[in-house]
């Protein structure tokens, strides 16, 4: 319990961070922070908040899915409520998701050689940003419906 | 400035300024036509790439072409930008008050200045390496504090003061590995830490910006711009590459 929650601080931190190096506007940030930290969450949720060994590639897909799905649809309230530009919100509370470990053992495997873990490593890389990418559409698909909706009955 | 002129001049400069600093393509193009529209030139027409925009107003034979060629990040002024569109819409602001503040939003500098960026990409570092390596001895955690902030402060002078694209990202992961492979010598650490620091190093100079908006730029049907984008990224993602992989065959 105790990690979950270091984590979700963690994930809000890393959140603002790349916030203010994006320079977004102070009152956009702390938003941006509970955007991040819900991201970070929900994939923890799906890959097993216990889970030791490496997720299977199913499990991270569908984590990383969800985890985009989430960051989309809050960014995009976020983005209605506050009146500002929605990737203000989705791309620093994206950063937490960044396959930077995968992307660097790719580089690092590669370097030494060992080409057959490289492309593993690529393929989890390009699984993670495919599926966050799909996440993203399905949240843009929700917003279209759900303004349609929102059209039709007023 | 006749009114026609200052219509034009105005919507350039707004789509200039969100081009210039990380808006989407389909943003530009939405708040250039809003600025028309509201001034009686409903249609407009407005073509926008990532590299320059095209504008013209329907009753004169004039066009107007604007290169856009730098492009830095500061999103708040793509915010700044969207809330004087929003007060102008409401009528809130004339043409000639939205000229002048948008030449105000285009000279102002970001509102965190060098020093709390460098903090921020220490945050960024410790926090993202913690979280993905789950390594918490100190020694690695200031390691990496210290990585996170040279490979920052290197990325964004260089960004800064020479404008050469990629050099930036390339010779900040070299920094980086260097620190690290250097550190983990001096404090006889593991090679795992040493994969930690690196890690953790290396996020703020992420280039979440292209990434994010060649993913919406292709959805939003703009094929011109969003895969160009995409190049953009990809490019710095192997720049930052090329540096770790030079820093890892040396060890």
């Amino acid at each position: 319990m105790l990690n979950i929650l270091l984590e979700a601080i963690l994930a809000y931190l890393a959140t603002v961070g790349f916030g203010v190096i994006l320079n977004i506007p102070r009152r956009a940030l702390t938003v941006a922070g509970w955007i991040g930290l819900a991201g970070w969450l929900v994939y923890k949720g799906f890959i097993g908040f216990h889970q030791q060994q490496q997720p299977s590639m199913a499990q991270l897909g569908l984590a990383m899915l969800m985890a985009g799905l989430v960051i989309g649809v809050l960014s995009n309230v976020a983005a209605r409520r506050k009146h500002m530009p929605m990737i203000l919100f989705n791309i620093p509370s994206l950063v937490p998701l960044v396959p930077g470990g995968q992307a660097y053992q790719v580089v690092r495997n590669l370097v030494m050689n060992h080409v057959d873990v490289a492309l593993m490593y690529l393929g989890q890389v390009v699984t993670v940003a495919g599926m966050i990418a799909l996440g993203f559409l399905l949240a843009e698909l929700l917003a279209r419906i759900q303004l349609r909706f929102h059209h039709l009955s007023s | 400035m006749e009114e026609t002129e200052l219509v034009m001049n105005t919507a350039l400069l707004a789509g200039e300024i969100l081009l210039e600093n990380g808006a989407e393509i389909a943003r530009v193009e939405d708040t250039m036509m809003r600025i028309s529209t509201n001034e009686g030139y409903a249609n407009a027409n407005v073509f926008v790439l990532l590299t320059g925009i095209t504008m013209s107003l329907p009753d004169g034979t004039a066009t107007q072409v604007r290169p856009v060629h730098s492009r830095t990040l500061d999103l708040e002024k793509v915010d700044q930008v969207n809330t004087l569109s929003r007060q102008f819409a409401s009528d809130e602001i004339d043409v000639p008050t939205f000229y002048q503040q948008l030449r105000q939003v285009k000279v102002a500098v970001p509102t965190f200045p060098f020093w709390l960026q460098l903090i921020a990409a220490v945050v960024v570092s410790v926090t993202l390496m913690l979280a993905f390596t789950g390594l918490h001895q100190w020694l690695v955690v200031l390691l990496t504090a210290l990585a996170g902030a040279t490979g920052y402060g290197v990325f964004y002078l260089i960004n800064h003061e020479l404008q050469i694209r990629f050099l930036s990202e390339f010779l900040a992961a070299l920094v980086i590995g260097a620190i690290a492979d250097a550190g983990v010598a001096w404090l006889a650490l593991s090679r795992l830490a040493g994969d930690a620091v690196i890690i953790g190093a290396l996020m703020p100079l992420v280039p979440g910006v292209p990434l994010m908006n060649a993913f919406r730029d292709t959805m939003a049907g703009n094929y011109l711009s969003g895969p160009a984008r995409a190049v953009e990224a990809i490019l710095s993602v192997c720049a930052i590459g090329l540096g770790i992989a030079i820093m890892v065959s040396l060890r």
